[in-house]
């Protein structure tokens, strides 16, 4: 993909959302909105090769699809629905229409929804990505997937959940929700970055964190989200998992790692620390190696520490006994592991993937070996299994 | 938009307490009729008699079927409700928030399925 189609996705992208939760937010009934704007696309992919792109084609579709929302609740007879369509203006672009994206991403992550599938919800809502898309990214059925995101759209028609932003007090919780959803497509993209969704999810973090410029762990997640896209093309070579502290540091991307730190800066200065900004800062100090050709295992190590008083999960207990062997030697890192291991058992990959190149760093080769056969067991990626694999050959060739 | 709060109990909490303490329960559900009534979003409450007495009915599957009991298999018990009239879900689970129900059990809340005004 070229910059310029980048550029054209994105800008239909932010169409397609701000249409949307312009048409849902007044009508109250999103699936009556998604109907009536794919209409709208449609009429427009018909007529318009024929008469020309009109010069305001988001006025052209909110026009049509306003239209096609009124017809059809005539058709709605037989059902009683509070929903309306009042008149709206013509507006000049969608740009000058009340922005209603973020109360449409607080509906999609609504304490009333089902937590998995507020994801789903925010790709197929503010992006237009289709169901079984979405579902074949999360491996679910994409028949199970649709029928569900119909019936929690019918649940936020019908119970009326509002499309206004919450309470002062609700505000912070409902961000989070939000966060957490969007902090799951980046998982997703983070295990298959070939086909994953690491756009959307970047541009839903950057859209969360212009919506919500004084929220710090949305500024926080928008670095956090940049920092680990501007490695996609550095994390996996001919197919292998490439650590991040090995990592050919030209493929990175530079506007975006920029992008990151910008982000990070305006987090810190407003002064409200959180788990999102803490892992950023981990990801910004991996990546000064650009500059400094070194990576500061100190700084890591006082970050991880930092981060377990906040967000405490067994990935970052494991990362953390990594960098301790870093700063004091593989025995203190098999001992931070073992203690894991008491806690959180056995059955922890990326724990035995650690283990296993500490092992080896301490030349118990056979021991290694072994570990590394359990990660390799444990591991469900292509990438890092072969990773895994190659250092374990490596392993015995020198055995 | 109208709500109905159904009041999930168990049963075994309600015979374990003590005569003070279900002058305590019943204060405090005093205290929340009040509130709701000051809000003016208050519609209608009931309390019921035990699940013993209940009687689930329905027409699915063309028949009337009727069955002794409650509908659902669970450790909480039908014990009462509200009908609350208020915006939108977020108002409604704030109130549903404040039932004392929701201390002791779960709070059920269905939007109404009646045509308004």
């Amino acid at each position: 993909m070229t910059d310029a189609d980048r550029a054209a996705e994105r800008v239909a992208r932010d169409s397609y959302g701000r249409l949307l939760a312009y048409l849902s937010a007044r009508s109250r009934d999103i699936s009556l909105a998604e109907e009536a704007l794919a209409e709208a696309f449609a009429r427009a992919l018909s007529t318009w090769p024929d008469v020309g792109v009109p010069d305001n084609p988001d006025a052209w579709l909110l026009a049509v699809a306003r239209n096609a929302m009124t017809d059809r609740q005539r058709h709605l007879t037989r059902f009683h629905t509070d929903a309306e369509v009042p008149d709206m203006p013509a507006p000049e672009a969608a740009q000058d229409l009340p922005d209603e994206r973020l109360t449409l991403l607080m509906v999609c992550a609504h304490p009333a929804i089902a937590r998995d599938l507020h994801t789903p919800l925010m790709l197929q809502t503010v992006l237009g990505i289709e169901a079984r898309v979405i579902a074949r990214l999360f491996m679910v059925s994409p028949t199970a997937l649709t029928k569900r995101l119909v019936r929690a759209k019918a649940k936020i028609r019908a119970a009326r959940i509002p499309f206004s932003l919450p309470a002062h007090e609700d505000l912070p919780n409902r961000a989070a929700a939000i966060m957490e959803a969007i902090y799951a497509v980046h998982g997703v993209d983070w295990v298959s970055p070939g086909d994953g969704l690491g756009d959307e999810a970047l541009y839903l973090a950057d859209l969360l964190a212009r919506l919500l410029p004084q929220d710090a762990e949305a500024a926080g997640l928008a670095a956090l989200i940049a920092f680990g896209h501007a490695r996609a093309q550095a994390r996996v070579r001919d197919g292998i998992l490439v650590p991040t502290d090995t990592q050919d540091t030209a493929l990175w991307d530079a506007t975006l790692q920029a992008y990151a730190d910008r982000q990070l800066t305006r987090a810190f200065a407003l002064g409200a620390p959180g788990r999102f900004q803490i892992e950023a800062a981990i990801q910004q100090v991996h990546m000064r190696r650009k500059g400094t050709g070194v990576t500061d295992w100190e700084a890591l190590n006082r970050l991880y520490h930092a981060l377990l008083q906040i967000a405490p999960s067994t990935g970052a207990r494991v990362a953390q006994a990594a960098v301790t062997a870093r700063v004091h030697g593989p025995a203190a890192g098999l001992e931070a592991l073992a203690q894991i291991e008491v806690e959180a058992g056995t059955d922890v990959q990326p724990l035995w993937a650690a283990r296993a190149d500490l092992l080896a760093q301490l030349g118990e080769g056979a021991q290694a070996e072994v570990a590394y056969d359990k990660a390799i067991a444990l591991a469900t990626d292509m990438p890092v299994i072969r990773f895994l694999r190659g250092r374990r050959d490596a392993l015995i060739d020198r055995i | 938009m109208r709500y109905t709060f159904l009041l999930y109990t168990d049963p075994a909490d309600l015979a374990n307490m003590t005569e003070a303490e279900g002058m305590a329960q019943r204060q405090a559900y005093q205290s929340y009729i009040e509130a709701l009534n000051a809000a003016g979003v208050f519609v209608d409450t009931d309390w019921l008699q035990p699940v013993t007495t209940a009687t689930t009915l329905t027409l699915k599957g063309g028949t009337r079927q009727v069955q002794d009991g409650p509908f659902a298999d669970t450790k909480e018990r039908l014990g009462g409700y509200f009908v609350i009239e208020v915006p939108d879900l977020d108002v409604a689970m704030s109130w549903a928030e404040k039932c004392p129900a929701a201390q002791t059990g779960k709070v059920e809340i269905r939007p109404s399925a009646m045509p308004t005004g």
